[in-house]
């Protein structure tokens, strides 16, 4: 019941992309190469880590599995920073990312690894690296969301900020409303994912283990677990990277501190 | 009483600037465009790096939260901004019919829609807007800038009268020196970041 896909399926589906790339450099949308560099990371880093996946679940060296994972979290803080618009200067923009993944996805995955699942040894990378994936993966999402939603909205209404701190605002109330809409903005895709889950779309994890097998209502109940852990993790990992953020845009007088982030990339 | 004392400030190219204002005095400033009159009164709101010493009364402007000399020591910038749709949302006390019939409105005023407002009707609520936290000192850039002639009268004598009752001073921005001869006690002009007396 298993059907291979032929190269020439892959390049049918590379071609629907490459396409796409195309008409958006056509009409000046400005995502191509984004694009492009996109699909061939996803191609090379899917076919690296299919390789060595099984040597990997294979490992039994905490000390190995926890390197795993601090990779993880560090790409997963890079990632973020590159779909930002404006930055913050110097070490701050990844070190909020990071940590905020950190907080997030990382305690959370130790928390569901040793609480719910019990997997024995707790850090079975079976268990682990999947999980702590699906929730950098999300998490990542909402975070680079909320994050550049933040700084730009910022950014662009800069006189209202400055009319509010004017009428004697806190820099917290001049800032938050555009924390909300950020909030907003990073909590959206989760929230679709669990309001369509099951009517629109199948989650890939549990239709999985229900083609391998498994008992429908125990992949559904993975698949709950799962969803909730996504959801608490990214909406903390949002929280803390807005609170952080909007602090650092302000100074010890409460004045919007611009000069504290890069200039826009083109 | 509200006296406002500024010493040795300093802040871009411009300073050190020392200065007194007392009670109920309304001081002039002119000067050309980009001479650091608008940077002069951010500065002192707080809202702009500076170095030196300002005091309200005995109050240091660094030994309290900046959101709370910002309330006493209140900047209407020459462009104000709105958030909400209409005027009311961006106003704490809702009664002010007095106040808007001294400026030339009517309560019902307070309805419209802030799209539709023109640059003049933004200034004057802008005005009652920054009153309503009850400032000590008033930072006015070219407040009157887009206004006719009677509104511009009409907006002079309110704020005379908001000083004398709260006895509070007030720095004002303008380059019609007709304006500030009309209105003000002492005239300054910026002028390669210094602060000359002109009157």
């Amino acid at each position: 019941m298993f059907i291979e896909l032929s190269p020439f399926d892959l390049s049918l589906a590379a071609i629907l992309v490459l396409a796409l790339g195309m008409l958006s450099g056509y009409m000046k949308l400005g995502i191509s190469k984004q694009l492009y560099i996109a699909a061939a990371r996803t191609t090379v880093q899917l076919l690296l880590i299919g390789l060595v996946l099984k040597t990997l679940f294979a490992s039994t060296s905490i000390a190995f599995i926890l390197l795993i994972a601090f990779i993880m979290i560090s790409v997963a803080g890079w990632e973020i920073l590159s779909r930002q618009q404006r930055k913050l200067k110097g070490w701050w923009g990844f070190g909020i990312s990071t940590g905020s993944l950190f907080v997030s996805s990382f305690l959370i995955t130790l928390l569901c690894l040793s609480i719910v699942i019990q997997a024995d040894p707790w850090y079975s990378p079976q268990y682990a690296i999947p999980l702590l994936g699906m929730l950098l993966g999300n998490t990542m999402t909402g975070i680079a969301l909320g994050m550049d939603r933040l700084i730009q909205n910022a950014w662009q209404q800069r006189p209202v900020i400055e009319q509010r701190l004017m009428l004697g605002q806190t820099a917290d109330e001049a800032i938050a409303d555009i924390r909300r809409e950020a909030m907003r903005a990073g909590m959206i895709p989760i929230i679709n994912s669990m309001a369509a889950a099951g009517l629109v779309s199948l989650p890939g994890m549990m239709t999985g283990q229900i083609l391998a097998g498994a008992a429908p209502v125990e992949a559904v109940k993975y698949q709950i677990l799962i969803m909730f852990m996504i959801t608490s993790g990214t909406g903390l990992g949002v929280i803390s990277v807005l609170w952080l953020i909007s602090k650092r845009l302000f100074d010890e007088r409460e004045r919007l501190c611009f000069k504290r982030l890069l200039k826009e990339k083109t | 009483m509200n006296s406002l004392s500024i010493t040795k400030l300093q802040f871009l190219h411009c300073g050190p600037i020392d200065l007194q204002l007392k009670a109920t005095e309304i001081m002039g400033l002119s000067g050309a465009s980009g001479s650091g009159k608008s940077r002069f009164l951010r500065a002192l709101a707080d809202l702009d790096e500076h170095k030196g010493e300002i005091l309200l009364d005995d109050i240091n402007q660094q030994a309290i939260a900046a959101h709370l000399w910002r309330q006493k020591v209140a900047l209407l910038s020459a462009e104000t901004s709105w958030w909400f749709d209409t005027v009311v949302e961006h106003f704490m006390m809702k009664e002010l019919a007095e106040d808007l019939a001294a400026l030339g409105f009517t309560q019902d005023s307070l309805r419209w829609n802030v799209s539709r407002l023109s640059s003049g009707e933004k200034q004057r609520f802008g005005l009652l807007r920054i009153l309503q936290n009850q400032p000590d000192v008033l930072l006015l850039d070219e407040p009157t800038a887009n206004l006719d002639k009677n509104n511009t009268r009409l907006f002079e004598n309110f704020v005379m009268e908001y000083l004398s009752k709260h006895s509070a001073c007030a720095v004002w921005v303008s380059h019609d020196h007709e304006q500030l001869q009309r209105i003000s006690q002492r005239e300054y002009k910026i002028e390669d970041g210094a602060l000359i007396n002109v009157y």
